[in-house]
């Protein structure tokens, strides 16, 4: 391929799991969850009394005048963004050469609501002159951007729980098409208000295990009954191969392809056979110039729906087709961290990325029966090593919208 | 009620230093807002509603823009 070759040399990530990338990938591998309650005075008025909040709080993290001026989703993302950037150690970047590409699928929610709050309440004077910097649906972008100096242009595709997820697309491509030689890249999202929780359990998309909320998040499980809403960030510094190379930096993995598509079937329903997530999955190794025979393990976007969880699996086999389907090791991290929603696609990344760095892929929690139209293989009781070596894993992440992000990448 | 200028300063410190992370023991009557201690237009606006909650003194728009450094605002709480 004539196009510049892309690689991951930053990680960054701050989720249910844990304030940072290490505390995550470790609390993956040991299986916990990272659900807990909610505010008790929420209860009376939802039928959903937990959810993934973030294991640190950002307000441990960044400056405090600084707090109030930054919705949540932009702490969060300036927070995995500032691990990421060290864990890249730091690289020297012309401020014309470096790039952000960071997402939310719903943007600064949080503020909209408080600020109408303090509107309602104290009239217009006491509405922030920040409320609009914070709720813009590019305010993380921007404020990446000037935390990091970053002028080859700040991107922001929006595809809900797809949005990181194609953020790391459009980065690859940022990088590859010359524009930038180093981007950041991901997602964030913080939508924990009763107002949210009460949007998507009208849809009765949410499960209401209240009994049992550790539990509540079980993928692929034939007792799943909803999803379990999440917040946080996840981070990734991309950078082109010759970049990395002559500043010398530790390369995770090479950020070989992705692709999109649209199932156009229904605004939140998933095509019951997966038609269009399947072809962004062959679409996406394409892209990286590999065959199916070359990917070992697929990061679900299986969310713990009793709908998307089936037809993603029928998806993955009709893409990879059955030999490969047979034997690839599926997970859902999501059975631990809950639906991250536009910072799900990122944190996932990270995820399938460590999982071929360190050999190993963490188990779907919460697995006891698989249900019946579960057609792949699935990671389930323990972590399961993968073979040294040549090898591609597959990301991938759906939105309502009908979008389909398929990431792939591969050892270096 | 009137405040003294000694009043004024340690209560704008206290502001400042909540609003715009400058520590109050840099906010001095000479310093300039935009030049010296670096606080943008927008925490202009939150720094005169926190003053006006606490000195009870309305500070117009069209004046805003007019106090450039400490001493001015403390000039204008005082008048």
């Amino acid at each position: 391929m004539s196009t510049r070759e892309v690689v991951v040399t930053g990680l960054g990530a701050t989720t249910p799991l844990g304030g940072d990338v290490a505390t995550t990938w470790s609390a993956l591998l040991e299986g916990r969850s990272g659900i807990t309650s909610l505010p008790e005075e929420w209860h009376d008025s939802l039928p959903v009394h937990f959810g993934g909040v973030a294991a640190v709080d950002p307000a441990e993290k960044l400056e405090r005048h600084r707090l109030r001026r930054l919705d949540r989703t932009q702490q969060f993302s300036l927070v995995a963004a500032r691990e990421a950037w060290a864990d890249a150690g730091a690289p020297e970047v012309d401020p014309l050469r470096l790039g952000v590409v960071v997402s939310s699928g719903i943007g600064g929610i949080l503020t909209i609501l408080n600020q109408y709050d303090i509107f309602r309440e104290q009239g217009w004077k006491r509405v922030s002159p920040f409320t609009v910097p914070m709720l813009m649906p590019n305010s993380p972008a921007a404020a990446v951007a000037l935390e990091f100096t970053a002028r080859a242009g700040a991107h922001v595709p929006v595809s809900a729980c797809a949005s990181s997820a194609e953020a790391i697309g459009d980065a690859i491509e940022m990088i590859r098409s010359g524009r930038a030689d180093v981007v950041i890249a991901g997602g964030t999202e913080a939508a924990i208000h009763p107002l949210n929780i009460a949007s998507f359990a009208s849809m009765r998309a949410l499960s209401t295990r209240n009994d049992d909320p550790q539990a509540a998040s079980r993928p692929f499980d034939v007792d799943r009954d909803g999803f379990v809403m999440g917040e946080g960030a996840g981070i990734v510094i991309l950078e082109s191969a010759e970049h990395a190379a002559a500043r010398g930096a530790r390369v995770y993995a090479v950020a070989a392809g992705s692709g999109y598509t649209c199932d156009a079937h229904d605004i939140v329903q998933p095509d019951p056979v997966g038609a269009g997530a399947a072809r962004a999955i062959s679409a996406a190794i394409t892209d990286a110039g590999l065959s199916p025979d070359d990917i070992v393990h697929v990061n679900a976007h299986a969310t713990s729906t009793p709908a998307g969880d089936v037809a993603e699996t029928v998806a993955i086999r009709s893409a990879l087709g059955d030999s490969v389907a047979d034997r690839v090791a599926v997970t859902s991290t999501k059975s631990m961290t809950g639906h991250l929603l536009g910072g799900a696609g990122a944190v996932e990344s990270i995820a399938s990325v460590l999982s071929l760095y360190n050999g190993v892929v963490p188990a779907t929690r919460n697995l006891r029966e698989i249900d019946p139209g579960v057609v792949v293989d699935i990671v389930r009781d323990k972590p399961r090593e993968l073979a040294p070596g040549d090898a591609a894993a597959v990301n991938n992440s759906f939105g309502f919208g009908g979008h389909n992000i398929a990431l792939v990448f591969r050892r270096p | 009620m009137a405040h003294s200028e000694q009043e004024i300063l340690a209560g704008l410190g206290e502001i400042i230093d909540e609003i715009a992370g400058v520590p109050a023991d840099q906010v001095s009557p000479e310093k300039s807002f935009v030049d010296d201690l670096d606080i943008d237009s927008l925490s202009m606006v939150e720094i005169a509603v926190a003053a006006q909650d606490k000195f009870g003194v309305e500070i117009p728009d069209d004046q805003l823009k007019d106090l450039k450094t400490v001493q001015d605002v403390i000039t204008f709480i005082q008048k």
